[in-house]
């Protein structure tokens, strides 16, 4: 099943793609520069997305303590880090033409590289803890932190840029540009959901097999309270 | 069997399949025992048989990942800071602070306890593990076996119901085993419940009322005290030179 | 809270014997500070404006080695747990800790001004709001420091770890702070002060409360 969507989702991408290079017309004041966007914007759309996917499902294993959350958790993060560090690469190939310098300091994509860099943090807090139960706990309880921590990060970083930048990321305005921009959303967010889906079974059998099986049965009827 | 829940009567240990894993490897496997108040424990098993592992899930430290228990009629899942407010554990660590003195660590465990934390109350508990000379000196100047006195006087402090100790006359010297033998005797003279994993199979045996061996983390066997250095079924390599 | 006060008093008694660590950091923040000035080079007109934002970096840098000691005595004999026992709550533990860590970064910023002030010829029209800010911004890296510093203690790479974790989520206290502390010392002529401040309290707000709350489960089993 997830291959159908990472099928679909990549069937999209091509046309959206192929829609907003070739068919879509110039933009007035920007010129062919513009394009980028139809990536631009839905792989900021999913990034966000992932990342609020990893919330949940951080907050979900704390309450059920069930470990296909920390799975699926592991999953999203994961997706988010790859989509953020992917917007900041675009935000700079769309700067330099366009402001003549890589990094402008933009709010939306300055919050974009915090969050990559905390959420990378919590990728490698994942690596060096070896006990599963405390590497489920404790990376939930920093995702919730980190998560809670971006839109301070926004409002801050936009406060403090407010006297050099006007909005300089792009944005999208008319209908004919509405098309390949929305097909691409769904072909990211397609490809976004198959691989998350993948990556979750990975962490799920990885999780497996670092736990042991279950108990055998023994002669003593086992007492069903309190099992994890 | 039906649990009372009234405070005098309920038995200090009901265990029920208590089982816990770490990684791959399961410490504990269904374990189930029953310890009426009052009476003694001694817990015996080789070295990685599961002996600390159970008595931490009895204190609450850790969780079982099956099973349940009730201490002193407290669930030990649900109702843990109760639990935890009538059991005392002497563990392997010391949970003392090496940089200060034997009378501030004992004060600082009292103020969280609510009992009295000035230096009148605390020195005849120091007197008690013979450390009253020494309660104004660093804890890392101590040796192994004064650290163990300190932090059997930190469990006393606590004067819980039910008492945990994991192997407390480890690092001790022969003065030390007298002294862990008087106290076990004032704390069962005084009603207590008792649990005691020791290596010292003979010392124990004379101590305690019941007996019970793990191996492997499973209850190899249960039964009278007296009868688990000969039929406990531990093989004898396992037994320390010169047990008393 | 079961505990708070006890939480508190322990904390007291761990840091008059630990002054001897207060003083190697504040060596070691200063070094920094004076390390920035060679990194930026003797341009006088620079370093003043630039002083704010070195001074909170120093800080930054000093409060990981704070941070992590400050848990290192309760995890060596597992003194920590030994209070969970007690039992005493984990948010009293948590709290007694924050405070510390926070009364120790304040102090540290506060003895760090007159160094910058000295180096990079900075003026100090308004010290006791300055107190404020510097107040308001460790409490800003204490609050997320303890929690992070309470998980990393107990993980291999601790000391890699725990600026990698802190360092991201803190981005809104430097920004703040800086700015705030750049407004005091070079003059506000918008009022612009206020803003700052405000994100500097809101940000404090929702850490001191959502990492009390989650302490449990990062000390507890």
């Amino acid at each position: 099943m997830p291959y159908a969507f990472l099928a679909l989702g990549g069937v999209l991408l091509l046309a959206g793609s192929y829609i907003g290079l070739f068919v879509a017309p110039e933009e007035r004041y920007m010129g062919d520069v513009y394009r980028i966007m139809y990536v631009h914007v839905p792989t900021a759309w999913n990034a966000l997305l992932a990342f609020t996917t990893a919330f949940v499902c951080a907050l979900a294993f704390l309450w059920k303590h069930d470990f296909r959350w920390d799975a699926r958790h592991e999953a999203a993060v994961e997706g988010g880090v790859v989509l953020s560090g992917l917007l900041c690469i675009q935000g700079a190939i769309w700067a330099k033409p366009t402001w003549g310098v890589y990094w402008d300091w933009d709010p939306r994509l300055t919050t974009t590289a915090v969050m990559f860099f905390a959420f990378i943090g919590i990728l490698a807090l994942r690596r060096f803890v070896d006990d599963p139960v405390k590497r489920a706990s404790w990376s939930a309880v920093s995702t919730i932190i980190a998560y809670v921590d971006v839109p301070i990060v926004y409002f801050s970083v936009r406060w403090w840029n407010s006297l050099h930048q006007m909005q300089s990321s792009p944005e999208t305005v008319s209908a004919p540009f509405i098309i390949p921009l929305r097909t691409n959303a769904f072909g990211v967010l397609f490809l976004l959901i198959g691989l998350i889906t993948l990556r979750a079974r990975l962490a799920l059998l990885r999780l497996e097999n670092e736990l042991a099986p279950p108990l055998p049965a023994s002669r003593t009827a086992l007492s069903a309270e309190g099992s994890r | 069997m039906t649990l009372q829940t009234g405070v005098d009567s309920s038995p200090a240990v009901v265990a029920r399949g208590l089982s816990r894993r770490y990684g791959r490897r399961w410490a504990l496997v269904d374990v189930s025992f029953e310890l009426p108040r009052g009476r003694s424990l001694m817990l015996a098993g080789r070295n990685g048989s599961g002996k600390s592992t159970l008595l931490r899930v009895l204190a609450s430290a850790i969780r079982p990942d099956h099973g349940a228990a009730r201490m002193l009629g407290h669930d030990l899942l649900r109702e843990r800071d109760l639990v935890r407010g009538c059991s005392a554990l002497l563990s392997h660590a010391s949970y003392l602070y090496e940089a200060l003195t034997a009378l501030e660590n004992l004060q600082i465990a009292a103020r969280f306890l609510g009992r009295p934390a000035n230096r009148a109350a605390l020195l005849p508990l120091l007197a008690d593990v013979e450390l009253d000379t020494r309660a104004d000196d660093p804890v890392q100047t101590f040796s192994a076996g004064m650290r163990k006195r300190l932090a059997l006087a930190r469990t006393l402090l606590q004067d819980a119901e039910l008492v945990l100790l994991d192997e407390p006359y480890g690092e001790l010297d022969p003065p030390g085993f007298r002294l862990v033998d008087r106290l076990f005797a004032t704390l069962r003279a005084s009603g207590k419940s008792v649990l005691m994993a020791t290596h010292l199979l003979d010392r124990g045996a004379a101590l305690c009322d019941e007996g019970l061996v793990l191996d492997s983390g499973r209850l190899r066997w249960q039964g009278p005290a007296r009868e688990l250095p000969a039929r406990g079924g531990l093989d004898p390599a396992s037994l320390p030179e010169g047990g008393a | 809270m079961n505990g708070l006060l006890a939480a508190l008093r322990k904390e007291l008694l761990l840091q008059q014997r630990g002054a001897a660590q207060l003083f190697a950091v504040l060596v070691f923040g200063a070094t920094a500070l004076l390390l920035f000035s060679f990194a930026v080079g003797p341009n006088a007109e620079l370093l003043r404006r630039i002083a704010p934002g070195l001074l909170w970096l120093a800080l930054l840098l000093s409060s990981t080695l704070t941070l992590a000691e400050s848990f290192q005595s309760e995890m060596e004999m597992k003194a920590l747990e030994g209070q969970l026992l007690l039992p005493a709550s984990p948010a009293a533990l948590y709290y007694g800790k924050a405070l510390s860590n926070w009364l120790q970064l304040t102090l540290l910023g506060v003895l760090l001004v007159p160094l910058m002030v000295a180096l990079y010829d900075a003026s100090l029209p308004r010290p006791l709001a300055l107190l404020g800010v510097i107040a308001l911004g460790a409490a800003g890296l204490s609050a997320p420091g303890t929690l992070y510093a309470a998980m990393t203690q107990q993980a291999r790479s601790r000391q890699t770890l725990l600026p990698l974790l802190l360092f991201p989520l803190v981005v809104p206290v430097l920004i703040a702070a800086v700015k705030a502390t750049a407004l005091l010392m070079h003059g506000d002529p918008m009022g612009q002060l206020r803003p700052w401040v405000q994100l500097l309290g809101a940000f404090d707000a929702i850490h001191w409360s959502l990492c009390g709350l989650l302490f449990g489960r990062v000390v507890e089993d």
